[in-house]
């Protein structure tokens, strides 16, 4: 139990170091680097609950994926960061307000009055061979089958429709079409011509 | 000294032990790992050169193969340069974010049916995790260079990476599907019979499309458009000198030896030998021939060769891609036929087809 709690606090320390980092840190493309590791932090606090699917899926999708493509964005923006400092004061009031009542609401909620031992028994520590992913396939597949695949669609009409949106026709517009360049013969591309020996002028 | 190592082990706290065997078992892994990288660096100029009629390195030791060793100490004494105008940290830090992802995937590879670091049920979950995180180097390279031509290279690299990742995703998938674990011993396992139960047979479109997404998420060529010498100097590490360079060399290579490894357990039977099922029992018995017949580590260090031997191939054969074809080749060739590929797998799994899937 020792070392599990160590490891905990370690990583639990971590999380808050980075996400607290995220937004203090001026320059975005920093802010985004921390980000990586509050989530890579959080995924080894998963490892410690045993679910382990989860925690390798965070590092591979939001780690592995969806961060590169944020880094790929903030790198290429031009943010003026005095700009961006320019109304501070003017916000604070309205940004604490709202801040304080997010706070208080997560307080009831997820206080320990929801969620103390009394609520929740602790879980029960899974001998080695335990393997967390054929759990989560087999209640994803059996229990919740609908749920999930209505997610799949969901998703699936979101990227059919991001790409219609974004997609646009220019007809006049030159481009290669790299079927046609792969199935060209020689012969239609060079002529073999016949002639005599010109004189030279 | 082997019995006064033994008492003075067995004094240590069980924690301590434990430790220090897992710290043994690393070492054993990193060092022949290492030495492999610096010869495969020798062997890939050797190689190249010969198929280019060229002698290669042969002046440093006999017939050249101090060569490596000589580069080492050459990049070790360099002076690291910082630019001005970088931001230091994260330009030293991303050397070390570049090789650790390429070290840690070891963790899992199973050498033998016995020798594994790690033998974890998400094995090959974890390896696509971690080799996705060795993007970070190169990006944060890029960045922190405060360098045109580095970014660039950055950029490059974070797109291509993001490409063919669900290329080689989905690929993996099929393997899991065939193997029905992501354990890589089980997948192994599920591999044994003979040469043409190895999944690179029922799964050979998934097998080419990860081979050659391998290729491209190690930046090497043809789709070495991050580095891209001729366009923009050598890509994210232009502004990198010394030790700092030698450490993305070192992972890079490492990167190439992991993924040729990873072929090798997925698609080629790992540590299986291809004479198992043509040779009778008694053949396997001979002292000396019958272990090297029979499965073992050998195999699969022969297997990964050859997938080493194939990264050099590529490089002395293609051009390099333009980067709008590998673009195109990612996401509308590649993509579609792992998808193609996994209804088939799944219907040939739920009918059972013999002799790959009539076991389950």
């Amino acid at each position: 139990m020792g070392t599990e709690k160590i490891l905990f606090y370690i990583f639990a320390t971590v999380v808050v170091f980075g996400a607290s980092m995220v937004i203090t840190v001026r320059n975005p493309v920093r802010a985004a680097l921390f980000l990586v590791l509050t989530f890579f932090a959080s995924s080894a606090i998963w490892l410690l609950l045993e679910a382990e699917f989860l925690a390798i899926v965070l590092v591979l999708v939001y780690v592995g994926a969806v961060m590169v493509l944020f880094l790929f964005v903030v790198m290429m923006l031009d943010i003026n960061l005095a700009r961006l400092k320019a109304g501070f004061i003017s916000y604070l009031p309205v940004g604490l307000g709202v801040a304080i009542t997010m706070l208080v609401i997560m307080v009831m909620i997820v206080g320990p009055q929801n969620f103390g031992l009394e609520e929740y028994l602790a879980p029960v520590r899974h001998v080695a061979s335990y393997d967390n992913t054929r759990e989560l396939g087999g209640l994803l597949y059996t229990v919740y089958v609908y749920p999930f695949e209505i997610a799949a669609v969901i998703l699936l009409v979101a990227i059919v429709a991001a790409i219609v949106l974004t997609l646009r026709r220019r007809p006049n517009t030159l481009h290669q079409k790299p079927e046609e360049q792969i199935a060209v013969k020689s012969v239609e591309r060079v002529r073999k011509v016949k002639m005599r020996a010109e004189e030279r002028k | 000294m082997i019995e006064w190592i033994q008492s003075t082990f067995g004094l240590l706290p069980e924690m301590v032990q434990t430790v220090v065997i897992i710290l043994l078992k690393i070492f054993a892994i990193v060092v022949p790992l290492m030495l492999v990288v610096a010869y495969y660096t020798f062997g890939e100029r050797k190689i190249i050169g010969a198929m280019q009629v060229r002698l290669g390195p042969n002046r440093v030791g006999p017939r050249g193969w101090l060569q490596p060793i000589a580069d080492a100490m050459k990049l070790i004494f360099k002076e690291i340069v910082i630019p001005s105008g970088s931001n230091k940290y994260l330009f030293l830090i991303a050397p070390v974010l570049s090789i650790g992802p390429a070290l840690a995937a070891w963790a899992v590879i199973p050498f033998d049916a016995e020798m594994v670091l790690a033998d974890i049920n998400a094995g090959l979950l974890y390896v696509l995790a971690i080799t996705s995180l060795g993007v970070y180097g190169v990006i944060i390279a890029g960045w922190a260079s405060n360098s045109k031509y580095a970014l660039l290279g950055a950029m490059r690299s974070a797109a291509q990476i993001v490409a063919y990742e669900i290329a080689m995703g989905f690929a993996l998938v099929g393997v899991l599907m065939a193997g029905g674990s992501l354990n890589l011993g089980v997948i192994v396992n599920a591999q044994s019979g003979s040469l043409l139960h190895w999944f690179w047979l029922p799964l050979f479109p998934l097998f080419v499309v990860y081979f050659i997404s391998a290729v491209a998420e190690t930046n090497r060529a043809p789709f070495d458009v991050a580095e891209g010498e001729s366009e923009i100097v050598a890509g994210f590490h232009v502004e990198y000198s010394g030790m700092a360079f030698a450490v993305f060399f070192l992972a890079e290579y490492a990167n190439m030896i992991l993924v040729s490894a990873l072929a090798a357990v997925m698609f080629l039977g790992g540590w299986l030998s291809p004479f198992e099922g043509l040779l009778p029992d008694s053949v396997l018995e001979i002292p000396v021939l019958g272990a090297l017949l029979g499965g073992g580590i050998h195999w699969f260090l022969i297997k990964t060769a050859a997938f080493m031997f194939s990264f050099l191939w590529f490089r002395a054969t293609f051009p390099r891609y333009r980067y709008d074809q590998i673009m195109r080749l990612g996401w509308k060739v590649f993509i579609p036929i792992t998808i193609v590929w996994l209804l088939v797998v799944g219907i040939a799994i739920l009918s059972g087809l013999p002799p790959w899937f009539d076991a389950a």
